[in-house]
């Protein structure tokens, strides 16, 4: 190009506030675009925060999710008390229970015994876990001690801690969404990128591959293909399974948008740059091709997430998922399922609260995202 | 038009052959074939070693053919429902699965319908409002109902609301779609009173995320449309604003939603499944669920195959209806 310009003008000194901006890089730009967006980036720190959480679950639970306080069976959520009769209390509080068995109804009835309180404490040592079989400790985040089990969000059907069982089922409930996304985030990024960028027969077969598995309702070809998973297999096998299968039946739409970005760049300059160059396929769908689509295919893993944490919690929730001794929110709420213990322990919904927050902030994040990477592809 | 119809209808076969043998790879999935049930049952009876029921299992495994290679087993299968109707045996039920799913497909695809219409009508005027008043409290109040619709699978949406039925309104029949007095009575005035008290529940469950998804879309759309510059030549020749909307912006701004009509469906029929499997109705969500669990394999092979065909057919009929309404759209 130089040589076509006669006189290259003098330099002018740009004042220094432009030179930083021209300096901004692609990624740098989205990535202050995406600061603008609210929504999306109080979403990004939720989404932290619930990945944090799960994965510190041990520690963060008060209690083994598996034991069973019998005496306790159906609790109602405790509440946290700064005020006693004496006054205030800088260090927070529980109440102790008093129970009453209803002879007539059959019903256990509950009641704070304001004569006993059982204060909160910070490192706290409690029952012993192992952290991802790493070490093991005793010391949790905060708690009662062991002595006096406090159930911030109450007990299920067997006097199991609910608060516990909601952080160690969300490490499934949200690392299966994670694995599926990535699984068919890679069958969909190589047969969309296949797809688009040599067309003719090989397109017309995946195609028509996706639109054979778009040809079936969604939950219920989920439910028919994890049934086929074998009831003798143990519960990290079956996490696997359902892994597989929420990606055999969710990278087809994957596939399509990134075939949908392929087929657009393309035809772009500088593909047909780097093809005038002598470049072969390989590099210019590795290099370039790929690199180019790089924002936009974490734009649609970031929204293609929400479906698979839904997908996971219909099938748990149906008995179809995970099983126990692992849990997941999907499988938390089946003990919902029957109208006489849902408006008997109505806080057995919470787990529902913890889908929706989590579908919800990874909406909000692959909004916010998409805005930031592509200002023109939506409102 | 005739000629496009044709064409349409002729891509679907291959579409349908290949569902019809995924269906069937479904049934033929599980370990074993349909009487390994029957042989673990006769191994309960202690029966199992006896001469005259390996013989009784060997005669039913040569009548159903289940020696036969299986691409014969998948033509006979075939055969079967095209000539007869008969779409294989259910075990659990010792029903013909015909029989069984009928009435309750029926009224499982009356419900996707009758939901869909019902996502139209409230989502596309919901869709109106928030564009014509764009920031406003209103459209702020039905975006964020969106956003909440959008993340709530439809079986915690459908607990969320027998709970309130319970606890709050303190309703006595609450799931299924008639009070038990009614079930098996004629059809009476009170009859069908009680239907729709119990039917609103479904159609909003089932209809929730896909009305937040079309009144998004259309929201969107207007707003685009109330840009151009047609909108403005409206209002500049001094029509009435609802004119200038109604006719020079919706009618534009619907056109891309019917094309979306085909992919509505299949989210409309998963919800109809899990919904009816949560509220209990008598729809065919409840006995597919039955029929995986206790690998009645033939049951849910049919229910596959007869769902996926139906959303061909929806799919065909919403193309056909976009092709007559649009003109831009070529038949070539």
């Amino acid at each position: 190009m130089s040589n076509v310009i006669d006189k290259v003008p003098e330099p002018v000194t740009l004042p220094e506030a432009v030179v930083a901006t021209a300096t901004y890089s692609q990624h740098k730009l989205i990535w202050r675009r995406f600061k603008k967006h609210k929504a999306g980036v109080i979403s990004g720190y939720v989404i932290i925060l619930l990945y944090v959480s799960v994965f510190l679950g041990e520690f963060l639970a008060p209690h083994n999710p598996s034991h069973r306080f019998y005496q306790f069976v159906h609790l109602p959520a405790q509440s946290i008390h700064f005020f006693s009769k004496d006054g205030f209390h800088l260090r927070p509080f529980v109440y102790g229970i008093k129970s009453d068995f209803d002879r007539q109804t059959g019903v256990k009835t509950y009641t704070e015994d304001a004569s006993k309180r059982h204060p909160l404490y910070l490192f706290v040592r409690a029952h012993e876990y192992s952290f991802y079989g790493l070490f093991t400790s005793n010391i949790h985040l905060f708690g009662t001690g062991s002595d006096n089990p406090m159930h911030l969000l109450g007990t299920d059907r067997f006097g199991r801690d609910m608060l516990s069982r909601i952080i160690i089922g969300g490490r499934i409930s949200l690392t299966i969404g994670l694995f599926a996304v990535f699984i068919s985030l890679t069958l969909g990024s190589v047969l969309g990128v296949i797809s688009g960028y040599y067309g003719g027969t090989i397109d017309n077969l995946i195609q028509r591959i996706i639109e054979l598995i778009f040809a079936f309702p969604s939950i219920p070809i989920l439910m028919a293909l994890s049934a086929v998973l074998p009831p003798e297999w143990p519960s990290h096998l079956v996490f696997m399974g359902i892994v597989t299968v929420l990606s055999l039946v969710g990278w087809g739409g994957l596939a399509r948008e990134i075939r949908g970005k392929t087929l657009s760049i393309r035809e772009a300059d500088f593909i047909l740059a780097a093809r005038v160059c002598g470049a072969k396929d390989r590099r210019i769908i590795f290099r370039h091709l790929l690199p180019s689509m790089f924002s936009h295919i974490i734009v649609i893993a970031t929204l293609a997430i929400p479906g698979f944490i839904l997908g996971e919690s219909t099938l748990s929730f149906l008995g179809l998922g995970i099983k126990p001794p692992m849990t997941s929110w999907g499988l938390l709420l089946s003990d919902a399922m029957n109208i006489h213990s849902l408006s008997l322990y109505p806080w057995l919904l919470i787990p529902g609260g913890c889908i929706i927050i989590a579908v919800l902030s990874f909406n909000f994040l692959g909004d916010g995202l998409r805005d930031a990477a592509d200002p023109y592809s939506s409102r | 038009m005739t000629h496009y119809f044709i064409r349409r209808c002729l891509h679907m076969f291959p579409t349908l052959i290949l569902i019809s043998m995924v269906s069937f790879a479904v049934i033929q999935a599980p370990p074993g074939d349909m009487l390994t049930s029957r042989l673990a049952e006769l191994a309960e009876q202690g029966e199992l070693g006896s001469e005259s029921a390996m013989a009784q299992i060997e005669i039913l495994r040569e009548r159903y053919g289940l020696n036969d290679p299986l691409y014969l087993q998948y033509f006979r299968w075939i055969w079967n429902i095209l000539s007869k109707g008969d779409f294989g045996q259910s075990f659990t039920y010792e029903m013909d699965v015909m029989e069984l799913l009928g009435e309750r497909l029926g009224l499982t695809l009356a419900l996707t319908l009758s939901t869909l219409i019902f996502t139209w009508l409230v989502a596309i005027p919901i869709g109106i409002y928030s564009a014509t008043r764009q920031y406003s409290l209103g459209d702020y109040s039905f975006t964020f109902m969106s956003f909440i619709g959008l993340a709530t699978p439809n079986f915690l949406l459908a607990l969320v609301i027998m709970f309130i039925q319970v606890t709050v309104f303190e309703t006595e029949s609450v799931g299924g779609l008639l009070s038990p007095q009614f079930i098996g009575t004629p059809w009476s005035w009170n009859k069908v009173v009680d239907l729709l008290n119990h039917i609103w529940v479904p159609i909003l469950v089932i209809g929730t995320g896909s009305t937040a998804g079309i009144m998004r879309i259309m929201r969107g759309n207007l707003l685009d449309v109330l840009g151009q510059q047609h909108i403005q030549t409206g209002r500049a020749k001094g029509l009435k604003e609802r004119t200038v909307i109604v006719k020079y912006g919706v009618r534009i701004a619907i056109n891309p939603l019917v094309s979306r009509l085909g992919l509505e469906l299949p989210g409309l029929l998963s919800g109809a499944v899990v919904t009816g499997i949560v509220l209990g109705l008598p729809t065919a969500g409840p006995i597919f669920l039955t029929a995986l669990t206790s690998q009645d394999m033939y049951l849910a092979g049919a229910f596959l195959l007869l769902a996926a065909t139906f959303l061909l057919i929806g799919n065909l009929l919403a193309d056909i209806l976009l092709a007559w309404i649009d003109p831009r759209i070529r038949y070539e």
